[in-house]
Order: C-alpha cells, then structure tokens, then sequence
C-alpha cells in the first residue's frame, strides 16, 4: 500500500510576501513542491525558477503537419484520385491550395496545443484535483513542501521557521489519504 | 530623468558619404538613362516616405489604443516624423517633371496618349495633372500637419506636466487616422496604381500600406537597437524590444495575406485586362517577383518565430536589413515594370542601389539629427510609469 502523502503548507496573505518568501526558500535551496494563487502573481514563475513552456515547439510541430497534411492531401486529390477541370486551371494549382494550407496549419497548431497542454498538465474530465487549502481559491497563498521527501522532513523546523520570518501567517499540514 | 542624443561625428560623414553616393548615382542615371532614374527616384521617394508617415500612424494609432508599453520609445517614431518634408519637396519635382513631360512615368500626362486612348479619357477626370498636384497637396498638407501636431504637443508635455496635451493628442490621432485612412489608399492609385493607367486593383491601396507600414516598424525597431547599442535608452528593456520584433513578425504576415490576395484573385478570375500587370511581372522579373515573398515572408515568418530571436540584437538587425531590402524590391516591382513599359526590361542593378544608399543616408541624417532635438525619453506622459514597467 501506498504511503498517505503529506503537504507543509506556509500561508500567506500577501502576493509581496509570498514572492518575498519564494525568494528566500529557493535561495535556502529547498525544495518546493508548489506555490498556490487565488489569481495569476505576476513574477512569479521568474522567482520561482520555473523553466519556459515548451508548448511554442509542440504548436509548430503540430503547425508543419498541417501544412503537410493539407498540402499532400489536396495534391493527391486533385491530382491522382479524382481530378477535376475547374475554368481550365491546371490540376496541380499551388496558388488555390495557399488558403486551405494555411487554415489546416492553424487549425492542427490551436487543436494541437490545446491537446498537448492538457496531456502535459494531466488534465482531463472526471480528474480528482489536488486541493492543498481550499482557501486558495480565494484569497489566500500558499507554499507547499511534499513532506514524503527525506530532505524536507529533516529541514522541517528551518523551513518552518523561515517561513515565519518572511511573513507566513499559518503553517499547516495537510495529509491527503491515498 | 534628462537624456539627449549625441549625434556621433563618425555616423554623420557616413551618412554624408551615403548621400555623395546617392547624388553621383542619380547624376550619372539622369544622363544615361533619365526616364529609368525619373522611376528610381519614385521608388525610393515613396519607400522612404512610407516608414516616415507611418511613423506618424504608429504614434496614432497607439493613442487611439490607450497603449502604454510604447512610450519609451515614442521619440523614434516622433523623430522618423521629420523626414517627411524631404519626399514631399522630390514628389512634387516628380509631379512637375509629369505636367512638363520631363518623363513618362505616367502615361496618362501625355495629351497625345489619351487622345488616342478611350480608357484613359474615360479616367481623365480623375488623372489629370492639375487634379493630380491637388490631390498631393491636400495629402502632404495633412500628413505634415498632423505629424508636426503630434509631436509638438509631445514635446510641450515634457515641460509641462498637463493631462490636456495627451487629451488634444487623442485628438488629433482621430482625425489623423480618418484622413489617413483614406488619403493612404488615394495616394497608392495616384502615384503607383496609375502608372498601369489601364489596371486597377481595388485591394492596392491596403497592399501599399502594409508595405509601408512593416517597413516603417522594421526601421523604428532597427533605430532603437541602434540606440541601445550607442547605450541610449537605458529604460528600453527587452520587453519593448520583444514587442517591436513581434510587430514586424505579425505585421509581415500581414503583407503576404494581402500579397497573396491580389494575386490569387486576378489569377482566379483570369481577366486579361487584370491578368497583364502579373503576367508582364512574371514574364521578365520572374526572379524578383518570388524573391520579394521569401525575402518578405519566409525570412521574417521563420527567423523571427522564436522567443529569444525577437529578444537578440542580431537576429533583429539581420532581419530588419532582410525585410527592409524586400519592401523596397516590392516598390520596385510596383513601379519599375509599367515605367520600363513591354519593350525594356529593367532589372535592378548598381545605379538603383546608389541610389538606395543616398536615401538611406539621407533618411539617417534626418532621423538622428532630429533625435538630438528632444529628450530620448519622454516626460510627464500619462503611460510613462506603465511603459518604464513594460513586461512580456
């Protein structure tokens, strides 16, 4: 059986605050596990460390096989499997496939993306959230450290109380049961 | 915070240089061949015309938005501004130079042409040479009353911090942005579309003004990371530079759509009164005509695609000097081949680009001699803070 896994929560009431305490916890090398808003902190990823998306890379893979699919597919069907004499235009006309190349290429990037960006996050219908402090959806801020981590549980009471220091104003434990 | 430009001597006799090249091209071109040099002028005229005015439409239209993120670098637009009275002097040599039959640019100006032609008397009311120098007046009256408004309410604010002087900017951006609306469009059937008297697009206008306006974005963002690099502008940070490079991204987008539109239509329709403009181009400027969309579109669309190559200095100029070379091929093949007319076939060659460096100098002279006229940074803006804060 799986261990109950366990969350130390520092609560904050402030945005300044919290960016103020990220700093620290991470120039202190901690390890976070997450960092909870009630609304997007902007900065936020920049002091958290947090690396670029890399969504841009899957929305031009995604782009270019529209672009292919597009392109091939009306070659081929103008071409080989049914040709059709349209105002005596040749059968293979790039400048009449330009419009529909590019609306594939955008329609494969936006729908790729999308796919990709709730495969990446784990998203999907009837997912169980993890719900660290229900209070973060409204108006208070949280960080989270995964109390399961060796490192964490021995550096439990410095963290605790570098939390304190930079403004926390409650510091939790949350077990969720497996 | 008080930040003027040094206009530094080495940039300056470069220019010059650049005009001396210019002026010796333009020489030997109106001995040798003055009917092509007549067309030279034209493109290059109106090239540089288009970044200056639309140095004007930037500011504009940035008011009428309520934008913030580009007050830090308003003085460069405000600064391409004073460009503007030199192509209005060389287009109103050009209108002379057609009433005199100094050239045959426009076919229409020549009585004997349009007394031996129905199309063109059908179109006389319209094209005619005193209508025509009208038309120009009124638009260069506007664009530089407008532009000198603009920028002196600019320049009035930094002494005074008053909230009116962004309120009459509103103002006039308004009123600017109707006229231009329509004086854009007029002055692209005037000067470039009646060149094929017989031809006509209905989408020419728009397809100028995005020329004009990508290549207008492609110099202000090249003066700014000129600036940068002398080491003006310490408050410009990447987030301004992000923002410029994704302005010449989109905005080259946008001239292939339009591009690629007038083309696909006269070619779907395949009616040879239109058809003529693009099989004359295709016929004898074959290579130049497919060179200007990878010159204009490929290379932007796939360079500048990234993230970090919109926040690189280098990547910026090279596809800045890319883009703009491109539009000004792109003028060149709006007005080259119906000037040639279809016994000659001019293809560009060392004159043409003699003449590109002199008004490159030229326009580089104005430009960073006006810069030296004001701060680099505005002050006592309304959006200033917001700007100086400008993320991406």
């Amino acid at each position: 059986m799986e261990k109950d896994k366990k969350y130390l929560l520092g609560i904050f009431e402030d945005e300044d605050k919290l960016m103020e305490a990220v700093h620290y916890v991470r120039q202190n090398e901690y390890e976070m596990f997450d960092v909870r808003t009630p609304f997007p902190v902007h900065g936020l990823d920049d002091v958290m460390g947090m690396k670029r998306s890399r969504i841009p890379v899957a929305g031009f893979l995604c782009g270019i096989t529209g672009t292919a699919v597009a392109f091939g597919g009306m070659t081929w069907i103008n071409t080989v499997s049914w040709s059709i004499n349209v105002g005596g235009k040749p059968f293979f006309s790039v400048p009449t496939f330009i419009p529909i190349t590019f609306e594939l290429t955008v329609l494969f990037a936006a729908f790729g993306m999308v796919g990709v960006f709730l495969y990446a996050n784990g998203l999907f219908p009837g997912k169980e959230p993890l719900i660290l402090d229900e209070r973060t959806t409204d108006d208070k801020f949280l960080i989270a450290f995964d109390l399961n981590n060796e490192h964490i549980i021995s550096k439990q009471k410095e963290i605790t109380d570098l939390l304190t220091k930079y403004g926390a104003t409650e510091i939790n434990e949350k077990v969720i049961e497996d | 915070m008080d930040e003027k430009y040094n206009f530094p001597d080495k940039m300056k006799m470069a220019s010059f240089a650049l005009m001396g090249i210019g002026l010796l091209s333009l020489i030997i071109g109106f001995i040798v061949s003055p009917n092509r040099t007549w067309a030279d002028l034209l493109v290059n005229n109106i090239f540089f015309l288009g970044i200056a005015l639309c140095g004007v439409f930037f500011i504009a239209a940035n008011y009428l938005a309520n934008a913030g993120w580009y007050v830090a670098i308003k003085r460069i637009p405000e600064a391409m501004i004073s460009y503007i009275p030199i192509p209005a002097v060389i287009m109103i040599l050009i209108g002379v130079g057609a009433g005199t039959h100094l050239h045959h640019i426009y076919h229409w100006a020549d009585s004997k042409a349009v007394a031996a032609d129905e199309l063109l008397q059908g179109k006389e009311p319209y094209l005619n040479i005193t209508w025509f120098m009208i038309r120009m007046a009124i638009y260069f009256a506007g664009w530089l009353g407008f532009a000198f408004i603009l920028r002196k309410l600019s320049r009035q604010e930094d002494i005074a911090p008053d909230t009116k002087y962004y309120k009459q900017s509103l103002i006039y951006s308004a009123a600017f942005i109707v006229f231009f609306a329509v004086t854009s469009s007029m002055c692209s059937w005037d000067w470039i579309m009646s060149i094929d008297a017989h031809w006509y697009s209905t989408l020419f206008g728009w397809y100028m003004f995005a020329s004009m306006f990508v290549s207008s974005l492609t110099a202000m963002a090249l003066i700014v990371v000129i600036l940068k690099r002398q080491g003006y502008l310490p408050k410009v940070n990447f987030g301004h530079i992000h923002d410029l490079g994704k302005y010449v991204f989109a905005f080259s987008i946008f001239w292939t759509y339009l591009w690629f539109s007038q083309f696909i239509l006269i070619w779907y329709a395949n009616i040879p009164e239109e058809t003529i403009y693009y099989v004359h181009r295709l016929e004898h400027y074959k290579f130049w005509f497919f060179f200007t969309p990878f010159l204009n579109f490929l290379m932007p669309f796939l360079i500048l695609m990234t993230r970090n190559a919109k926040r690189n200095y280098n990547t910026l100029i090279f596809v800045g000097g890319v883009v703009l070379f491109g539009h000004w091929l792109d003028f060149y093949l709006m007005i080259y081949p119906g000037v040639a007319g279809h016994h000659d076939h001019w293809n560009p060659g060392l004159l043409e680009l003699g003449t590109l460096l002199g008004f490159i100098g030229a326009f580089a002279f104005v430009v960073f001699t006006a810069l030296t006229k004001a701060n680099l940074m505005p002050k006592n803006h309304p959006y200033l803070e917001e700007s100086l804060h400008h993320q991406t």
